[in-house]
């Protein structure tokens, strides 16, 4: 295998300045993105961003010039921009990283965005679970208060932006754009429905653009060394790196740049040390909770958004969840369930009652009673929660399901062979 | 000159299992499919009140992707199936989900016959049980009026916007997440703790059994068997223009001949009219309004019918209690001279004497059991039924109501004039008041009677009504809790000069009123039920000789041989009452 290496595109600066440190973040060339945006316009710089072909990094992966254009035709007296730091998708942990050693550059991102889309109030949404960093942020966008990179009449330049840190409650659905617009409103984080969509009518009913935190920093390294530079890396249809975090049985988990088409061998044979303790490589769930399951056959797989659609799963947050061949596909997802069972947000018939009944289902495998009648549950579970949830969360939770039936046909044998034993 | 604003709508075109269907821009795929003559199934919406696509039973295919009907904007160009055999497979696993989570014991259940549920999965031939049941089984029966069943609710979410949107009283909302997501009572309260208005909006509302009356029929049955019991039953306005859904009559059909006979088929010792204290209340209330008006008392007046809004007041808007009425509902004015008057005159202990009311209403329940509602330690009124529980007793006797003949009320407590029939729609009070009040201040006769301005679903009607050359009337009609707590809210602040204000808790008065017979979403969306219903009364009004509450000859006798003048001292002993601050 070929000798992989991280890049460092859009984590350029971890580790080159005190994260705490306005002073050296400047120093380290921060804010320069943000003075040419002032200097040249935002044209310039929307055109820099569709060049780049970034595409949202919360999963979706839609394009992002697209949408900040869409929100910058959204005409409001007040447009908000939410940098999306909910983070609550498991295994996943890289926009930690990005607040906690590169919190300017998300400032920088967030001050860059609400320019280009004239935009004068925003908001960093931070999961409730990252309470540690709170005053780590909060002390951050004081700094940029202090020199004027926030508030009225940035550096001089008439463009305006006030930004605060609202903390999560700790639900996973309010990573959703509504979800998190209720939430922030002080209700209950379950999603609204659409049309009008939170572009239109988010949080206090106003234009809103939520937005990762990982798009955010990476707006300002593409705006820092150009376009071409993102698209040296990764391939046409994936251009760019992409933060992942890699977590599970290997020998050295944490957090990857990576340029888009390494492979999943690669990434865990090659950035993260390898199997934990030698053993052998099982599966690996690609992107979240609602992520695909990939077997370690397959594991030549390309990381990228072509290369999974095609594997009927997709790069999601970025996370990897690496398991060897001790942990069992089925007490895998039994656990995968029980954190969706526990964060479906229950308004919609789909996700409530096909969550409590997978996890009937997955509670009579773990007790061995299990029957062929319930794998037959189990997919009609699948098909409606799949095609009629309300939101995203219930339409993507089947994905972990789907793909580990698809690739692992044998393990879902045990419906069969209880049946086969009930029956004598 | 009037300007006329003329809005071009801009129309879209859209096709709907292959009919071309042009609606205004806005419309959603189910209303447009509506106009063609097609029905999506539905169970969480209800038209303008709960569009939430919670439930996506109403799940369609549109350009080959599978989207919820009941939210979706019908679009220029949009191609939609609501027939395909992947759609009628899905909508059936979501109601065997659905069914999963409900205890289907349809037999035993209130609603049994008129369940939304039951009536979709006879429709969409859900033939099995897919899924293993789960379901609550907390019920709550502390309330005098509202019993809510944990088991058979849905999550629909009808009775939270009902309660918040509607209402605007706010005591249901969605508790906890996931599987264990129920509706509940603020704090998992008792509805009974709570500032529960008992308006019963939420029952009609519901598609299921989960929210029903406390049903009382059993205390009815028993006083019925008591020899020692003189039981008399008055009925409100509002229950002769619904009763007749019950057995499959057409909305809007008056059947006051049959539940009268109906009524004396089940065995009451006399049959009274609720309209008889309607036309007391005229008398006392107006007589209150003039007197206020000429001793600058507080004002507006506010009429004080409805139970419903009363505990409405008292929770939210305290400061005004000063401007109820002192009036007892009718319903209470009713029972308190049952219990003097009527007894006195046919020489009853008041003790032997049962008071059952019919009711269109389940506030009216919580309304018996208040403190301040007897005289000299005698309850006005025993026990109060709805609409629906009086169905509920003539079907349980057995009896071909379709088939009976039409008898009349009682006589004395049983006369009433048109100006009392009409307080069961919104308006009607005010109507009613108006003709009485308006003959007292100029002196005469006014042949006009018909106050349309009054009359309709409008939320807040108003009208300055000149009576003579001095004296122009102010008035407001308001009904259902989000429409009064607007114009309260504008009272409150100084911001009307109104002299006099209607005020009913149900949107639509009593005729739609929480103890009415329940009229499935599907049928709502086709026909106005409120309006319809009080065509009845307002047919049943134009039909009679006296419409004027003055002019009814046992009224007059009433005060001529018991109670003297209107507002008099005995007047006020039994026919007035005080408020309780709850805030």
């Amino acid at each position: 295998m070929k000798q992989v290496h991280e890049v460092h595109f859009i984590t350029e600066l971890f580790g080159k300045y005190d994260g705490s440190s306005l002073q050296s973040y400047l120093e380290a060339g921060g804010f320069k993105p943000l003075q040419q945006l002032l200097a040249g316009g935002s044209e310039k710089i929307l055109k820099e961003i569709d060049e780049s072909g970034l595409q949202g990094r919360g999963g979706a992966a839609y394009p992002t010039g697209r949408k900040l254009r869409q929100f910058l035709s959204e005409k409001a007296p007040r447009k908000f921009v939410v940098c999306n730091a909910d983070e609550g998708e498991p295994g996943t942990f890289k926009d930690r990283e990005l607040l906690r050693r590169n919190i300017y550059q998300v400032i920088e991102g967030m001050i860059i965005t609400a320019v280009c889309t004239q935009a004068g109030e925003g908001i960093i949404y931070v999961r409730e679970e990252y309470t540690n960093i709170h005053d780590h942020i909060e002390q951050a966008i004081e700094s940029c208060y202090q020199h004027n990179y926030l508030g009225k009449n940035i550096l001089g330049s008439g463009f305006s932006f006030e930004l605060r840190l609202f903390s999560g409650a700790g639900s996973y659905v309010c990573g959703e754009g509504f979800a998190m617009c209720e939430s922030m409103e002080g209700k209950s984080g379950r999603p609204r429905t659409k049309p009008p969509y939170v572009k239109q009518a988010g949080f206090l009913n106003l234009p809103t653009l939520v937005i990762n935190t990982e798009t955010l920093s990476a707006i300002v390294s593409i705006i820092r060394h150009g376009a071409h530079e993102f698209r040296k890396y990764g391939t046409a249809e994936s251009p760019g790196t992409k933060l992942i975090s890699v977590s599970g049985k290997v020998e050295r988990p944490g957090v990857y740049e990576i340029p888009f088409g390494l492979t999943i061998n690669e990434i865990v044979n090659g950035l993260a040390g390898g199997m934990k303790n030698g053993k052998k490589g099982n599966f690996v769930q690609i992107g979240g909770a609602s992520g695909g399951i990939l077997p370690a056959r397959l594991w030549d797989t390309k990381y990228t958004y072509e290369d999974f659609s095609r594997a009927g799963m997709s790069v999601g947050s970025g996370a990897i969840v690496v398991a060897d061949t001790e942990t069992k596909l089925l007490d895998y997802l039994k656990v995968v369930q029980d954190f969706f069972n526990h964060e479906s947000c229950g308004k919609c018939t789909p996700c409530r009652e096909g969550n409590r009944q997978l996890r009937i289902i997955f509670d009579k495998i773990a007790a061995g009673t299990a029957t062929a009648e319930d794998f037959y549950r189990m997919e009609i579970v699948l098909d409606v929660m799949g095609s009629t949830s309300l939101c995203g969360s219930g339409k993507t939770e089947v994905v972990p399901f789907n793909t580990a039936i698809k690739y692992f046909p044998e393990e879902f044998a045990v419906f069969a062979e209880f049946e086969k034993r009930a029956v004598i | 000159m009037k300007t006329v604003m003329l809005t071009i709508e801009k129309k879209v075109t859209l096709t709907i299992d292959g009919k071309k269907v042009t609606v205004p821009e806005g419309t959603t795929v189910l209303e447009a499919a509506k106009t063609a003559g097609i029905h999506i199934p539905t169970l969480c919406y209800l038209e303008d009140i709960n569009k939430v696509g919670a439930c996506r039973i109403c799940t369609v295919e549109v350009n080959n992707r599978l989207q919820a009907a009941c939210i979706l904007p019908a679009e220029e160009g949009m191609v939609v199936k609501t027939n395909t055999s992947r759609v009628r497979q899905l909508r059936k696993h979501i109601l065997a989900l659905i069914l999963a989570n409900h205890d289907s014991n349809c037999p035993t259940c209130i609603r049994n016959n008129n369940c939304e549920l039951q009536t979709l999965a006879n429709e969409l031939n859900l033939r099995e049980e897919i899924f293993e049941r789960e379901y609550a089984r907390h019920v709550d029966d502390m309330s005098p009026s509202v019993v809510r069943d944990d088991s058979k609710c849905i999550n629909c979410g009808r009775c939270v916007s009902i309660c918040n949107e509607v209402q605007t009283v706010g005591v249901l909302g969605f508790v906890h997440r996931s599987d264990r997501t129920k509706v509940a009572p603020v704090y998992d309260k008792s509805l009974a703790e709570l500032s529960c208005i008992n308006c019963g909006q939420c029952i009609v509302n519901c598609p299921v059994g989960a929210l029903r009356e406390k049903d009382n029929t059993d205390l009815v049955w028993e006083a019925l068997a008591d020899k020692s019991k003189y039981v008399i039953v008055q009925t409100a306005p509002a229950v002769r223009a619904a009763l007749g859904e019950e057995f499959g009559l057409p909305i809007g059909t008056g059947v006051t001949g049959k539940m009268v006979a109906a009524l004396r088929r089940l065995g009451f010792d006399k049959v009274f009219d609720t309209n008889f204290a309607a036309d007391v209340t005229i008398m006392e209330e107006g007589t209150e309004l003039l007197g206020r008006i000429q001793s600058g008392g507080v004002l507006p007046l506010i009429t004080s019918c409805s139970p419903g809004w009363i505990k409405f007041c008292e929770h939210k808007y305290p400061e005004l209690i000063p401007n109820l009425s002192s009036c007892k509902s009718p319903q209470n004015m009713m029972g308190a001279l049952l219990k003097s008057h009527y007894a006195k005159m046919n020489g009853l202990d008041p003790k032997d004497i049962f008071v059952v009311s019919v009711m269109p209403c389940t506030a009216k329940k919580f309304e018996v059991q208040r403190e301040e509602l007897e005289v000299d330690g005698i309850r006005d009124v025993d026990v109060s039924i709805t609409t629906r529980e009086l169905a509920q007793m003539i079907k349980e006797a057995r009896i071909d109501f379709l088939r009976l003949e039409d008898e009349h009320f009682d006589e004395y407590y049983g006369e009433s004039t048109g100006a009392a029939v009409i307080f069961g729609a919104t308006g009607g009070v005010m109507e009613a008041a108006i003709r009485t009040v308006a003959d007292i201040l100029t002196g005469q006769e006014i042949e006009e009677v018909n106050y349309e301005f009054v009359r309709g679903m409008e939320g807040v009607k108003e009208a300055r009504i000149k009576i003579n050359e001095d004296i122009t009337l102010n008035v407001a009609v308001v009904h259902g809790g989000a429409n009064i707590t607007a114009l309260l809210d504008k009272v409150k602040n100084g911001e009307t000069d109104y002299h006099f204000i209607e005020v009913m808790a149900c949107p639509g008065g009593c005729v739609n009123g929480g103890g009415q017979p329940i009229v499935p979403d599907k049928i709502k969306m086709e026909i106005n039920v409120p309006v319809e219903r009080a065509k009845a009364l307002y047919r049943a009004d134009s039909a009679v000789k006296r419409r004027k509450s003055h002019q009814n000859p046992m009224v007059k006798k009433l005060y001529e041989d018991f109670l003297g003048e209107p507002n008099s001292e005995l007047a006020h002993k039994l026919l007035h009452t005080t408020y309780v601050n709850r805030q």
